[in-house]
This record gives C-alpha cells, structure tokens and sequence, in this order.
C-alpha cells in the first residue's frame, strides 16, 4: 500500500526538474510589494514581424510613497509575444527589463506588465508593440529618407533635425495619431502625393507624385497607420 | 485456453466452406480498399476548408468569399521556376482582402507584398514543402523533408536569392550584407552571390609588414587580448589567445617588420613638438579645423563616439604610436602602408608637430600599466609564426613571410541550403538553420574549442542581419532563371594621367563616387564639370566650406598648391561633363530681371523651398538641402535648370522631390537663383 503512494510522488519529484520555466516560477516569490507599476522606455516600439524589438521594455515599480520599490515581482504577458524574461524581480532601482519578441503577424500586440499588490489585487500597465510586415518597412525606410527630416522634431549628433526651421503650422509627427487618424487615406495620399496645398495645407510639404511611386506611398500611410498613437481605429486591438 | 477455443470457433466459422472463405475474404478486401478514401475524407485540409465555410457564413461579405471559394486541394504550378505549392489548399483566403480583420490561422489573407502569388507561389519566399498538404509536413522539419517553413524574422534572405541589390523592404537583408563585407567575414569566406559576384570585403585591415616601427610588443599583445578594448568600435575580433599565445604572437610580428619607405626616407624637417599642456589647449582647434572627424572617431567622456567611420577610431592612439612613425604617417601615409585609404594632405610641419603632440595627449594610461612581457627569443617568434599561420592571420593583414591563405575557411556560398545532418547542434538548442547560423556567429568556439573562427563584437541586430544575409545563399538561388536575378554591376573606375595620380593621392574615391567607384560620404563627382562654375570650384578646393549648414562630416583642407587646384579643376570640369548640359538647353536670355521677380514669388510662395533651402541667411532657415545663398555663384544656369525640371534624372536617388514644374517655371526660378550671389568684401569670406 504504502509503495503505491510513493510511487506517485517520486515521479512529481523525479519531472518537477523539466521544463523550462517550471524552476524559476517556483522559486521566484516577491521580497517586496509596490501599488503601482509604470513604463520607462520601449513600450511603444516598432520593429519587424516576429523580431525582437530593438530596445528591451524597462518598467518601474513603485509604492504607495511614490518611491521605486525593488525585489518587486513582474509579469509580462501577451497574446503572441515572447518575453525574456517573463517573471522577474525588479532590481535596486525597482526596475525591470525585457526583451521582447513579436509574432509572425503584421499589426499591433498590445502587452501588459503586472505586480502584486501587498495584500492582494494587481497592479498592471498596458504597453506594445507594433510588428512592422513588408509593406510597413518599405513604408519606414521611404519615411526615414524623405519625411523625417522635417516630420520627426528629435535630432542626434548624425541627423540634425529640420522641423523647428519650419513656419507654422508646424508638421505633424507620424505617430500621432490624435491628428493623422481623422485624415483618411485618400487625403493623406493626396497630400504626400500633391503637396499641401492639394488639399488646403502648407506648402511646405511638397509633392512627392514624381519622385515616389505610387506604392511607396500608400506603404508610408500604412506605416504611419501602424505607428499611430493612438492606435488607428480599424486595428482590432485585442 | 478458453481464448483460444474462442479463436479457433471464430476462424472455422469464417474458413469453414469455400463460400465463407471467399466472403471473409471479400470483406476483409472491401475494408482494405476503403481505407484511402476514407483517409482523404478525414484530411487535416478538409477540416480546415469546412471551418473557413463555418467562418464565412455568417459574416456581411460571406456571399462574395462563399463565391470566391474553391473546395477540393488548390496547387499553384509553375514550373519553370520549380514550384508546386498547394498552400492555398488550406491557406484558402490569400487574396481576400477583406479578410483582413482575421487574426486566426490558415484564414488570414496575405498582406500586401511585392510579387503576385501566381508569379512565385510560397515556397521561394517562405521555404517549407510546397506539396505537402498536411500542416507538419509543410511546416516543419520531418525525415523526408528537412527544410521547415523560414521564421519571419529572416524572411528577407528570400528576397536576397535573386535581389544582389539593396531593396527599400529589406532593411535586415541589406545591412547583413554591408557587414558581411565590413566585418571581414569575406577574407576568410569566399562567399559567391546567385550571379555569380564574390562579396568583396571592404574593410581594409592594416599592413603588419612594418609594424615595429608603428607600435609596441606590448600594445600588440594588449591588442590581441582584447581589441575592443583599445577602440570599442573595432571590427578585429577577439580571437581568445592565452597570454603565451599572445605573446609570442607580438613577438614574432615584431621581429618579421622590416623598414618602409617612409623610414628609409630622410626624416621630416626636425621640429620639436609643442609641450603636451599647449597640445592639449591648441591641439583640438587643428584637429578640427582639419576635418580628422570626418573620418576619424573619438569617444567623449560619456563613451559616445563621434566621428566617421571609414578610418580607425583614434580614442587612445597615444597609447599605441610611436611618435617619429605619426609624425611620418602625417607627413605621407602612403609611405607606411601604399594601400591606405588615408590621403596624403599638404601639411604644414607646424601643423604636423601640434597634431603629432596632440594625438600623442589621447592616451589611456591603464592599457599597458599591467603589461609586462619577456624579452623576445627565437622559439617564441618561431612560435608565433605558427600560430598566425594557423590562425589565418594573413588571410586579412599583409605579413612578410606568411602568403595569404586560399580557401581559408569553408565556402559559404550555399549555406543557406546546408543539409541539416551535416550540422553538428550543440545541446539545448532548436535544431534549425538559422539558430545554427546565428550560435555559430555569436560565439564559434561553443560549437568546438578547437575551432579557428574568432568571436566578432556584434550586437543581437547585427547577428540577425548577418544570418539573414547568409540564409539568402540558398541551392534555389543557383537556379533561378537568369531574367530574375538583379545584379549590381561592379564599377572600377580610376581616374587616368597626372591629375588621376594626383587624385590617388589625395584618395578623392575614398569619400567622394565617380562613375560608380568610390565611397559614399562626400557627393558624387560625376557630372561635377557639368553642375559648377570655374572660379567657385577654384575657391573651394582652396578652402572647402561645406554646403550643408547640418553636416558634421566635412571635406578636408588639403594644404593643395595652386598649381595642383587648377589641375584638379580644370580636368573634372572637362572630364566630368554630363551629356546634355551645354548652352543649347537653356537660352540665358530668358533669364532676366522679371523672370527673377517671377522666380523669387514662385520659391518663397507656390513652393516654399526655404523649408528646405535658405536663399538668404537673413530669414530663411531650412536646412534639408544645401544653402543657396551663393549658388548663383556655385552653379551653372543650365544645370541649374535641369535640375529643377527633373532631379532624379540628374541625380538618381536624391532627396528633392521632383515638382513638375511648366518650363516657364523653371526658367523663372533659374533666374531667381542666378541672382543669389555671395557678397564679396575683399578676400575670402
């Protein structure tokens, strides 16, 4: 009789070593807890279908003081994204950091980090990713070289920025989606293929219809699409 | 045994007559022949058509989806380019846009792309077993069929089986191949693209053969240690030597350097350098105001670098030259190394002397503080002989006494087609090409201790580029019909007579393209006759004053003679001339002061061209294109011209879009820039 039970529990003991993840989940447990957990970076990034995104997602912890907390525990989860890790305990700065990887499907993977709260409840913050399909790249690369210049007010030691040289009204950064998801396609191909002025704007975009195919433009709306923050409504985010 | 008694009443009931036994038989037959259509109609694709239909049914645009769709096993064939994909059998909505909502599996339609399905199947671009009609044996690796479905993250290496030119979609594809080149994998690799070109390395490891004049023992065997520690942007790899091993190594490159040109030559007049503390205050004016930047990087104090990239990162140079050779190497680089990209500037000696004792000032006195070598013996030289022999050394560096290697390491020209049972996995990891590939960049010693290959400083993007550059190398490539496979022609162009010498000398291809040959930091020469006036030309290549108000990198000062600016400019003005650039394009009479007013309204009004350009210093600001506050000095009317008719056509792949001007409008605005000229108030400004 006896045998019969031990049996049993010497397989649990004897697989409880396999698998991946099994160790770490077991043994990581929470040293402390926050009530509030934020983003510090790379939550809203871009990258290519099913590749990492260039920067790791760093989230903070914080308690009820306002302060960071550290050895906090946080868990990533999203539908078709990979994290590593994906639990973890935040460090001295009460800071945690992921890479993350997104699935083989074009389009927006929303993700959210949590924490337990002391005394139960969870503290969580949404976050995503976008994961950039062909027509997208084409889009950022076309963007990069010929829209950046003047649409993206942040400059580097190698790209000078042009936007605050511009006269009012100033151009509208592509990812904001606040303004560009109430244009439709149609207008927007008009503008970057017409100029401004085609459809009552400045002039200061100019008209690419000569120097840009017609399918590189349609890919920087899609990629503009894809990068709105917020997200472009026809986007199911689920 | 009541079992068997059972058994044996069973069997003589079925066997008992010939009748029975010709019914059992009949049955057993009946089931047997059923069991393939009954397989069929239980086919995994099947079940995947039926839950289309079940998905369909109920949505608005069903009716359209229902009409569009085709029961039974879907094959695309074209066999000229070998492909037979039944895909869409299960993936039965490709090419139903409206579907694009859908988030599940096989049902998603294809999102958009460059090439039509019914042009190139699946298969090409996504590997896998086009035939297959169940979802393992398409999709992954079984015994029969090794090559499993290519992750998305690579999938641009597909494109790279025709493409050898760099493709706006394949940002992944294009960067692999750049490092490829720039990381020296090609030195060692022959690497032969689908048309047949070699990718070339472009980096151009220094020579070894007079090292000891350059540096020390012991900044060799730091080197050796760990190369990024000297410079963290170096492309030389950690090649994980003993400190034995790196020893001998310095001592045996330090006993095969013999003199060169530059040490036989006479010494540079003598001068003495400034003390270090003056170095230090005057040295940064004259190395910036020599442009060394533009192709020189130095990290700051946060660790950032800033510079170029086509030469050598110079952080802690003073750590490791010697003083005579920099002051050598200053004076004519050529007569160090001949093949250097470096050029030869007419430098003063005074300005000689502050950069030798400034560059000297760029130390790090920690790298060789612990450096502390045995005196060299013959065993030890004979022993780094071995090793750099064995390690290839040579394969990449110019060293007397070791001939460069022929097929050092293993063609990668088809590795994107290894079969998988000649990879050796190591333990833990998915067994998959790409995995292999990448493990094997990022640490090649894990796949066997003894191995040669070096560990590359590389970062995750860069090792996914490099694979994918690498799985593009694939058996189909080789087949593919030539009228697929795009090349990029490969320009040797060298510029002849004395002033192409003088031009070698001045390495102008190393920044600057002409007729396709030549680096790509400085603007294309090649129909430079064409585009400018003489006397801007003249004052320019006497003081080169960048165009670009936004650029960091700029051209040199070169110290050049009169003599040698008229001979530079005079040839590429008749040299570098562009067919239909003559006075027959643009009547210069219609240039006149109305058509100035005319021109002025259309730039400042119609076209806002100072959101890019500044005609006037005073008010305008845009700074994506060149300043044309003096171009009315700078250009000729007629290029000019043209090339607000059409950019792109002057210079392909230019940033200026092409507006579409009516002639009358491009004439007038000619006329408006013909009248921006620089206000001369005596000398140069």
């Amino acid at each position: 009789m006896k045998r019969r039970l031990m049996f049993p529990v010497f397989l649990v003991f004897a697989f409880s070593g396999c698998g991946e993840h099994a160790p770490v989940s077991v043994l990581l447990t929470p040293k402390a807890y926050g009530t509030q957990i934020v983003e510090q970076s790379g939550g809203k990034q871009a990258g290519g279908v099913g590749a990492r995104l260039p920067e790791p997602v760093v989230v903070q912890v914080n308690g009820a003081d306002g302060n960071s907390v550290a050895g906090a525990l946080v868990v990533f989860s999203g539908d078709g994204v990979i994290f590593t890790p994906t639990r973890v305990l935040t460090d001295e700065n009460g800071q945690v950091s992921a890479t993350v990887q997104l699935g083989s499907i074009h389009g927006s993977y929303p993700f959210i980090a949590q924490t337990p709260k002391q005394g139960g409840g969870i503290a969580d913050v949404e976050l995503r990713g976008i994961a950039l399909g062909y027509q997208e790249k084409v889009g950022k690369q076309v963007s990069d070289k010929y829209c950046r210049m003047c649409h993206d007010p942040e400059s580097t030691t190698e790209r000078v920025s042009n936007f605050e040289n511009l006269a009012q009204p100033a151009p509208h950064v592509f990812s904001d989606g606040t303004v560009l998801n109430s244009i439709s396609d149609a207008d927007l191909y008009k503008i970057i293929a017409d100029g401004g002025p085609a459809v009552g704007k400045s002039p200061q975009t100019p008209a690419y219809r000569n120097t840009l195919a017609s399918s590189e433009i349609k890919s920087v709306i899609a990629y503009m699409r894809a990068i709105a923050d917020p997200p472009y409504p026809p986007q199911t985010a689920k | 045994m009541t079992a068997q008694t059972t058994l044996g009443r069973v069997i003589k009931f079925l066997a008992g007559s010939p009748a029975r036994r010709f019914a059992s038989i009949s049955v057993v037959l009946a089931i047997v022949a059923s069991i393939a259509p009954t397989k069929d109609l239980f086919s995994e694709w099947r079940y995947y058509q039926r839950q289309y239909k079940q998905l369909i049914r109920h949505r608005p645009d069903g009716a359209r989806l229902q009409k569009n769709f085709q029961g039974g096993i879907q094959q695309i064939w074209i066999p000229e380019r070998h492909v037979t994909d039944r895909c869409s059998t299960c993936h039965v909505a490709l090419q139903e846009n409206s579907l694009a909502d859908q988030r599940k599996q096989p049902f998603r339609p294809h999102p958009p792309m460059p090439h039509t399905l019914n042009e190139f199947g699946c298969v090409i671009c996504h590997n896998g077993q086009g035939a297959a009609t169940t979802v393992t044996e398409a999709h992954y690796s079984t015994k029969e069929w090794e090559q499993p479905i290519l992750p998305t993250r690579y999938l641009e290496a597909s494109c790279g089986q025709c493409h050898m030119e760099p493709l706006e979609g394949t940002p992944q594809l294009n960067l692999g191949r750049r490092l490829l080149a720039r990381y020296g994998c090609a030195h060692c690799h022959a690497i032969t693209q689908p048309d047949g070109s070699r990718i070339m390395p472009v980096d151009e490891p220094p020579s070894l053969e007079h090292i000891g004049e350059k540096t020390s023992r012991e900044w060799i065997f730091s080197w050796l240690k760990n190369p990024q520690v000297y410079a963290v942007s170096s492309t030389m790899p950690n090649f994980r030597f003993s400190d034995q091993e790196a020893t001998d190594i310095a001592n045996f490159l330090v006993s095969q350097s013999d003199a060169s040109v530059n040490s036989t030559a006479p010494a540079p007049a003598s001068f003495a350098l400034p003390p270090a503390e003056q170095a230090a205050v005057d040295g940064p004016g004259v190395y910036g105001m020599l442009f060394c930047a533009s192709c020189h990087a130095t990290q700051n104090s946060k660790g950032a670098l800033l510079g170029g990239e086509l030469a050598p990162e110079i952080t802690r140079v003073g750590s490791k030259v010697k003083v005579d050779w920099l002051r050598r190497w200053l004076k004519a680089p050529q007569g160090y190394d001949p093949k250097t990209r470096m050029p030869r500037y007419r430098f003063d000696d005074k300005q000689i002397a502050m950069l030798t004792a400034y560059l000297l000032t760029k130390k790090d006195e920690d790298l060789l503080a612990n450096v502390h070598l045995d005196p060299s013996d013959r065993q030890s030289v004979e022993r780094g002989k071995k090793l750099a022999t064995d390690y290839g050394c040579a394969a990449c560096h110019r060293i007397n006494g070791i001939a460069p290697p022929e097929g050092f390491a293993p063609d990668l020209s088809r590795i994107g087609s290894k079969p998988l049972f000649q990879v050796g996995f190591l333990r833990g990891m998915p067994e998959t090409l790409p995995d292999y590939i990448s493990g094997k960049i990022r640490d090649p010693r894990a796949f066997g201790p003894a191995l040669k290959m070096p560990r590359f400083t590389l970062d995750d993007s860069q090792v996914e580029a490099l694979t994918t550059a690498l799985l593009a190398q694939t058996d189909r490539a080789v087949t593919m019909p030539p009228e697929l496979v795009r090349s990029v022609p490969l320009a040797k162009y060298h510029p002849g007579g004395d002033t192409g010498r003088l031009m070698e000398d001045l390495r102008c291809q190393s920044c600057h393209s002409i007729n396709g040959n030549g680096g790509e930091m400085a603007p294309d020469l090649t129909r430079e006759g064409s585009a400018v006036q003489r006397g801007w030309l003249l004052d320019f290549m006497k003081n080169p004053d960048t165009l670009r108000p936004a650029l960091i990198r700029r051209m040199p000062k070169f110290n050049l003679s009169d003599e040698e600016i008229h001979k530079l400019s005079d040839y590429m003005l008749n040299a570098y001339q562009a067919p239909g650039f003559d006075s027959e394009a643009l009547d210069l009479r219609s240039l006149d002061a109305g058509a100035a007013a005319r021109g002025r309204e259309l730039f400042y009004t119609k076209y806002a061209c100072q959101a890019c350009h500044i005609a006037d210093y005073k008010k305008d600001k845009g700074y994506v294109g060149p300043a044309l506050a003096d171009v009315g000095d700078r250009l000729t009317p007629v290029w000019m011209y043209k090339w607000l008719k059409d950019p792109n056509a002057v210079a392909p792949g230019t940033v200026m879009p092409n507006p579409r001007l009516a002639d009358k409008e491009a004439k007038d605005l000619t006329a408006f820039l013909v009248t921006l000229r620089a206000k001369k108030k005596g000398g140069a400004k």
